[in-house]
C-alpha cells in the first residue's frame, strides 16, 4: 500500500459521461490482484473525500495504471478535465481483489459486468487469459450507446452483451440473460461486479458454487479499514464487514447486498 | 528543549498533535504508513461495554470542503479493546500516551468503560463522549443537559485512574453551560468540539444521503466554529483544551492554540491525506518561525486569560 503522486498520462473519453485515465507511477510495479482498488484525492481542497476505483489495467513495466470512472458528480467532472502531466495523490492497492489462485489453464471461467463495474473485471479477464484459463463474459447496459471496451473484452474471449432497452445484444436484464446462456453451462469460477441488481442476480444464481465472488461498491471515507463508514452486514446478520478492508471482493452467500 | 512539548494533566505531550477518536481506528492501518511514534498522543475509536454495530449505510456523505458521518459508534467493545487493540499499541509503541474515547447509553455504562479502561498503563486520559450526535440513547442527551452532564462526569471521576476530559457538543445555544458543569463535576479538561449536526438530501430520490437521515459535520467548513467555541469556553475556565475542528495544517493548528487549546486533533483530514498528523508536525517548527513563535509552551502561557 502506497501514498504517491501519480502522473497523468494519458485521458480518453469512452462515452458520453465515462472515461479512461492513465496514470504513472510505482504504485504500478507493486503486485496486484485484479479487484483491488485505488483511492483517489480530487486535486481540488472542497472534497476532502478520496473516491475509490478499480483498477482496469496494470502495466508494470512501463509504470501505469489506468482507471475507468464515470463522472456522476463535481469531483470526477473535475478528474475528467486533468490535463497529461497533472498529479493526483492517489492510495494504492487497497481491498481484496479476486481469488484466483485455485484455478488450473484451460479451466473455464464466467465474467458478469454492468456498466463501470466493468473495469476491474477487464484487469482479471486479462491476467486469467495470460496464464491460459478461458474467459467468457456477460456484459449489462442500459443501451447500446454507453458501451465501452468491447473490442478490449472480444479480444480475450466470447463474449455476451444485453442492454435494458434491447439497442444491443439480449434485450433485458443481464439476469434474464444468465438464465436464457448459462444456466446449464459449468463454470469452475464466477466473478462479478455492477450495480447492486445484477449482484442480486449473481448471488442468487451462484450461492452454492464454490468459488463464485462478487465486488461490491460503498461509500467511504478512510478507504484502509479504520473508519467503520463502508460497512456490508453478514448474510446472517452476525458481523458486519468492511467493503474497503475485508471486501471488495466477497464470495457469493456471505454478505446481505 | 523541544519547542513543541505540551504539558497537560496526565499528559506529557512531545507534540501537540494526536488523530481525533473517529479518524484513526486503534491506529493499526495507518501504522502502515508512518510510525505512530511521531504523534503526541492518540485518541483512540470510542469504546462501548458490549460490542456496537451502528447505523445503517451510508454512513458518510461529503459536502463542500467537509463532511457529514453517522457512524453510531460501531466499536468492537471494551473487552476488545482492553485485550486488542490497547495491547497491540502498547506493544509497539510503549511511550504513545492513549486517551480513551468512552461512550454509552446509559450512565452505568459510562462508568464501567472508565473504571476499567483507565487501568489500562498506556491509556493516560480519557475523553468522555457526551456529545456524539448519532446515537438515539446517551451521547448527547448527556451533553446538551447540565445536570446530566454534571451528574455523569462526577461518576466517572470518582472511579477514573486518569485525568478525564469531556468533550463538548457545539449543539447548544451556550456551550458554557455544559463546560461550567463539567468544571464543577472535577473534570480535568475539555476536548471540543464535537461534529455539528447536519442533513443532506438526494435530489434523485429526494431522501436524506445519510441512512441516519441526520450526522455530524466535520472538516475545514466548520473549522470558524471550533475556533470561536474554544476562545468562548477558553475565556470562561481554567482548565485546559485540546481543540478540534477542521485543522488540516501547521496554520490551522497554530490557530487553534491562539483561540485557547494547549493541544489539538486531527480527525478529517486524516481521510483526505493519511499522513496528515506527521505532516504538520513537521511544518509546524517552520510555520512557528514566520509567526515569530518561540514554543508552543509560551504560546499558550500567553493566550492564558483570567476567567470571567
Amino acid at each position: 500500500m502506497l501514498q504517491e503522486k501519480l502522473t497523468v498520462c494519458r485521458q480518453r473519453q469512452l462515452t458520453a459521461d465515462v472515461f479512461e485515465l492513465t496514470l504513472q507511477g510505482k504504485m504500478a510495479t507493486i503486485a496486484q490482484q485484479a479487484g483491488q482498488f485505488v483511492d483517489v484525492l480530487v486535486p481540488d481542497q472542497r472534497y476532502l473525500l478520496r473516491r475509490p476505483f478499480g483498477i482496469t489495467q496494470v502495466d508494470a513495466a512501463k509504470q501505469q495504471l489506468t482507471l475507468i470512472y464515470r463522472t456522476v458528480g463535481q469531483g470526477t467532472s473535475i478528474l475528467s478535465q486533468l490535463k497529461v502531466g497533472a498529479n493526483l495523490d492517489t492510495l494504492g492497492p487497497l481491498g481484496n481483489g479476486f481469488p484466483t489462485e485455485f484455478l488450473q489453464t484451460k479451466q473455464h471461467v464466467l465474467i458478469i459486468g454492468g456498466g463501470t463495474g466493468i473495469p476491474p473485471l477487464y484487469n482479471l479477464a486479462q491476467q486469467l487469459v495470460a496464464r491460459g484459463v478461458q474467459v467468457t463474459s456477460a456484459i449489462g447496459f442500459g443501451t447500446q450507446k454507453q458501451i465501452f471496451y468491447e473490442a478490449e473484452f472480444r479480444a480475450l474471449g466470447a463474449v455476451h452483451y444485453a442492454t435494458d432497452d434491447g439497442s444491443y445484444g439480449f434485450h433485458g436484464h443481464i439476469g434474464l440473460l444468465l438464465d436464457a446462456e448459462f444456466a446449464t453451462t459449468h463454470f469452475d469460477a464466477i466473478y462479478a461486479c455492477g450495480p447492486r441488481g445484477l449482484l442480486l442476480a449473481v448471488n442468487n444464481r451462484y450461492r452454492e458454487h464454490p468459488h463464485a465472488y462478487i465486488s461490491l461498491e460503498s461509500r467511504m471515507a478512510c478507504g484502509v479499514g479504520e473508519c467503520y463508514a463502508c460497512v456490508v452486514p453478514a448474510e446472517d446478520q452476525q458481523a458486519l464487514y468492511k467493503v474497503c478492508d475485508d471486501g471488495p471482493v466477497f464470495a457469493t452467500g456471505k454478505v446481505a447486498i | 528543549m523541544n519547542r513543541l512539548a505540551v504539558e497537560l494533566p496526565g499528559l506529557k505531550l512531545k507534540n501537540p498533535i494526536m488523530p481525533a477518536s473517529g479518524c484513526f481506528g486503534f491506529g493499526q492501518r495507518y501504522a502502515a504508513f508512518y510510525d505512530l511514534n511521531q504523534l503526541g498522543a492518540i485518541i483512540i475509536k470510542a469504546a462501548t461495554v458490549t460490542p456496537r454495530t451502528g447505523n445503517p449505510t451510508p454512513r458518510v456523505a461529503e459536502t463542500t470542503s467537509g463532511m457529514l458521518n453517522a457512524i453510531g459508534l460501531q466499536n468492537p467493545g471494551l473487552t476488545a479493546i482492553m485485550t486488542e487493540k490497547l495491547p497491540w499499541l502498547a506493544e509497539r509503541y510503549p511511550d504513545l500516551p492513549v486517551i480513551a474515547n468512552v461512550a454509552g447509553a446509559k450512565e452505568s455504562d459510562y462508568v464501567t468503560v472508565c473504571q476499567q479502561i483507565s487501568t489500562v498503563p498506556n491509556v493516560k486520559a480519557i475523553e468522555l463522549n457526551i456529545s456524539c450526535p448519532n446515537v438515539a440513547h446517551g451521547g448527547m442527551e448527556f451533553g446538551t443537559d447540565p445536570e446530566a452532564a454534571y451528574a455523569l462526569t462526577k461518576a466517572c471521576c470518582a472511579v477514573s485512574q486518569v485525568p478525564l476530559y469531556v468533550k463538548l457538543s457545539p449543539n447548544m445555544t451556550d456551550i458554557r453551560v455544559i463546560a461550567r458543569a463539567v468544571e464543577a463535576a472535577g473534570a480535568a479538561g475539555f476536548t471540543m468540539i464535537n461534529t455539528l449536526v447536519g442533513m443532506q438530501i438526494d435530489l434523485k430520490t429526494r431522501q436524506p444521503l445519510l441512512g441516519n437521515r441526520t450526522g455530524g459535520l466535520s472538516g475545514p467548513a466548520i473549522k470558524p466554529v471550533a475556533v470561536r467555541l474554544i476562545n468562548q469556553v477558553h475565556q470562561s475556565s481554567r482548565l485546559p483544551i485540546i481543540g478540534m475542528g477542521g485543522v488540516m495544517s501547521a496554520e490551522d493548528t497554530l490557530e487553534l492554540i491562539m483561540a485557547g487549546a494547549s493541544a489539538v486533533a486531527v480527525g478529517t483530514a486524516n481521510f483526505s491525506n493519511p499522513q496528515a498528523c506527521p505532516d504538520i508536525i513537521k511544518a509546524l517548527p517552520q510555520t512557528m518561525d514566520r509567526y515569530q513563535i518561540k514554543d508552543l509552551t509560551s504560546l499558550i502561557q500567553e493566550m492564558a486569560v483570567t476567567p470571567v
